[in-house]
């Protein structure tokens, strides 16, 4: 079916149908089981289906999600979903944005710019509804035959065995047994599979509340996010305001912890509080809303055994710096090269432990910003709301204020600084791409993929696999550079190299850096060698390539070098 | 938006000095915690002497009195 002939994604209900495992005398054994068909599960399944691992995915529903829900994806995320084959929809549908402005009562306090900069694919942000991420990686995962998205099916039974996880689904049919090798728990805050565990996620809760509001009118606010604190349509409080695609605005009004959740979201209470803000007289609909608050929380662990945690599962957050939804898409970019290497036998078992302390690094780092950001929005004692009328006011006049003003620490990739997979440089290096980061993009010249003027992106070129990147001096590499570098894409975890050649030259191979940015954003000169991990993560470089180098770097981000 | 000059003529900085910023906001907030409001008071008050010695500069401690009174 032609994408345009299905009905709009919140409207699409995915039939269930019974499965040949419900038949089936003994469990069927799948390579990897994952419980949940958000955006996380989604991701996930299709990067591994993409590695040719087979895949099934048990979701209890057979609808997307409902209401706009997650809807601020990051440029780390879009990277990830360009790679996955989704993200150039979720830029076309979605509505691009990098400026957020700041008011304080009525007036501006202060706007900031989240990509200040060029020569990026993908923009800083988009805002697009939950529901079509959702519809697009659903659509995306019919490319598979070995990816089995298997809807109405609850899991209600779960069994840790020694070579697997025995799980009891629960469908329209009845129950039935399957197993898997491995199970990514990928099923939510309210994770039924941490449950059936025992487990728990635990952290702080925030004794506020808040409306979400999704509207449908005609405005003409910029596509922007906009904060106010303390406004005149609504006064002691705070307010967001994001623009979605189908002329629906995203409008988050703080209500305080004394705010009755079930009155509040009757519809006579939200409307007096939207024509506090757009005019008596605006015209608008309303399209979904929800009464919440929240706790930032995590799993003290997101591996057990051959359970992986992934998403709002294993972490918690805030919605105020867009952490939620894109984390969880770094969790399966981080997990699905893992499990894929480990299922082939080219990777130890305990390369699974680096995603569980890569990850858990990141949920902390994540939690930190968003507890800080609703500390700002939600002062909890009367002198820490001094203190943030304080720095508002200041903010007006003063620079300094205005970096401690903080309606949101928006979702940056985290720089996995402290990996086990790691290779420390021995030579220097300046600027951000140090171990651990997630690669810089930067416009290239390719020979294959062109874009309309011959312009391609860095990121689109490193592939799923691992990437070499090794900077020339204009002359393509020839001699023991050339065999040192074909042989490591001969390997049995094959590493795909990439030469990158100044402007100017006519290369026939590789990549060229027709702006000077690439070598610009990796500090790279003539020789300089960096080897990238499949997720887009840098592991190591060096100003020389140096094959046996290369080799146990290589060895030591595929879990084989437990040495420190 | 224009912002005005952030140095100004007394040479008070303010500029941003701090590398990070949010890190020191919330350890101003957390040493408040479980105090009274008189007792808040006192700890800005003992902050802002041991700040004030640390700058120890009258004419940059009268051109911040300026600043913070502006507006109240």
């Amino acid at each position: 079916m032609d994408a345009q002939e299905l009905p709009p994604p919140q409207d699409r209900v995915f039939a269930y149908r019974r499965s040949p495992d419900q038949d089936a005398a003994a469990p069927a054994r799948h390579p990897v089981v994952i419980v949940g068909a958000g955006p996380v599960g989604l991701a996930a399944a299709v990067d591994l289906a993409r590695r040719g691992v087979p895949v099934v995915v048990l979701d209890d529903d057979d609808r997307l999600s409902t209401g706009s829900r997650a809807i601020c994806f990051a440029k780390r995320s879009l990277e990830i979903l360009d790679r996955l084959g989704v993200g150039r929809r979720l830029v076309g549908k979605g509505v691009s944005w990098k400026v957020g402005k700041v008011f304080l009562r009525d007036a501006p306090v202060y706007s900031f710019d989240l990509l200040p900069e060029d020569g990026h694919a993908n923009p800083a942000f988009v805002n697009l509804q939950q529901y079509y991420l959702e519809a697009y990686l659903v659509e995306r995962a019919a490319a598979f035959p070995h990816l089995d998205i298997r809807w109405r099916s609850r899991v209600t039974g779960l069994e840790v065995r020694p070579d697997g996880v025995l799980l009891t689904v629960e469908t329209p049919d009845g129950p039935y047994r399957l197993s898997g090798a491995y199970v990514v728990a990928c099923d939510g805050a309210r994770s039924a599979v941490r449950g059936l565990m025992g487990l728990e996620s635990r952290g702080r809760s925030f004794r506020d509340r808040f409306l979400i509001a999704d509207v449908r009118m005609a405005a003409d606010f910029p596509p922007e996010r906009w904060f106010w604190f303390d406004p005149p349509f609504h006064p002691g409080q705070s307010v967001l305001l994001h623009r979605q695609p189908d002329d629906v605005w995203r409008i988050d009004f703080q209500l305080g912890w004394e705010a009755d959740p079930e009155e509040e979201r009757r519809p006579e209470r939200v409307e007096p509080r939207i024509r506090a803000l757009l005019g008596q007289d605006a015209d608008f609909t309303l399209e979904w809303v929800s009464v919440y608050s929240f706790v930032c929380m995590r799993m003290e662990r997101f591996r057990h055994g051959r359970v992986l945690f992934a998403g709002d599962a294993a972490h918690g957050v805030s919605p105020f710096g867009a952490r939620g939804a894109n984390s969880g898409l770094q969790d399966a970019d981080n997990l699905a090269w893992k499990l894929h290497l480990v299922l082939d036998g080219k990777a130890p078992d305990a390369l699974l432990d680096s995603y569980a302390a890569e990850r858990e690094a990141a949920a902390d780092e994540n939690i930190l910003n968003s507890t800080r950001s609703t500390d700002f929005i939600t002062p909890k004692s009367e002198v820490s709301r001094v203190f943030r009328d304080a720095t508002l006011l200041l903010a007006r006049d003063h620079a300094f204020a205005r970096r401690m003003v903080n309606s949101g620490r928006l979702s940056e990739p985290s720089i996995l600084r402290d990996s086990p997979l790691n290779t420390a440089d021995e030579d220097g290096f300046a600027g951000a791409m140090v171990p651990g980061a997630p690669c810089a993009d930067a416009p290239v010249l390719g020979p294959e993929g062109r874009g309309p003027e011959g312009r391609d992106w860095l990121l689109r070129q490193v592939g799923d696999g691992f990437t070499g990147l090794y900077f020339t001096d204009g002359r393509p590499p020839g001699g023991d550079i050339l065999a040192g570098l074909r042989a490591l894409d001969q390997g049995p975890v094959p590493v795909r190299c990439l030469a990158v050649h100044p402007a100017g030259t006519a290369a026939a191979d590789g990549l060229v850096d027709g702006d000077g940015l690439v070598a610009r954003r990796y500090d790279a000169t003539p020789g300089t060698f960096y080897l990238i991990r499949p997720d887009q993560h840098v592991c190591a470089r060096w100003r020389r390539f140096d094959p046996p180098r290369v080799r146990a770097a290589l060895a030591r981000a595929t879990g084989q070098d437990p040495a420190p | 938006m224009t912002h005005p000059p952030t140095t100004n003529s007394l040479g008070l900085d303010t500029t941003p000095r701090l590398a990070d910023p949010d890190a020191v906001y919330e350890a101003l907030i957390d040493a408040h915690q479980g105090l009274s409001p008189e007792q808040s008071a006192l700890l800005n008050a003992k902050l802002i002497l041991l700040l004030v010695n640390q700058v120890g500069d009258a004419h940059i401690v009268a051109a911040a009195l300026a600043e913070a009174r502006r507006g109240l």
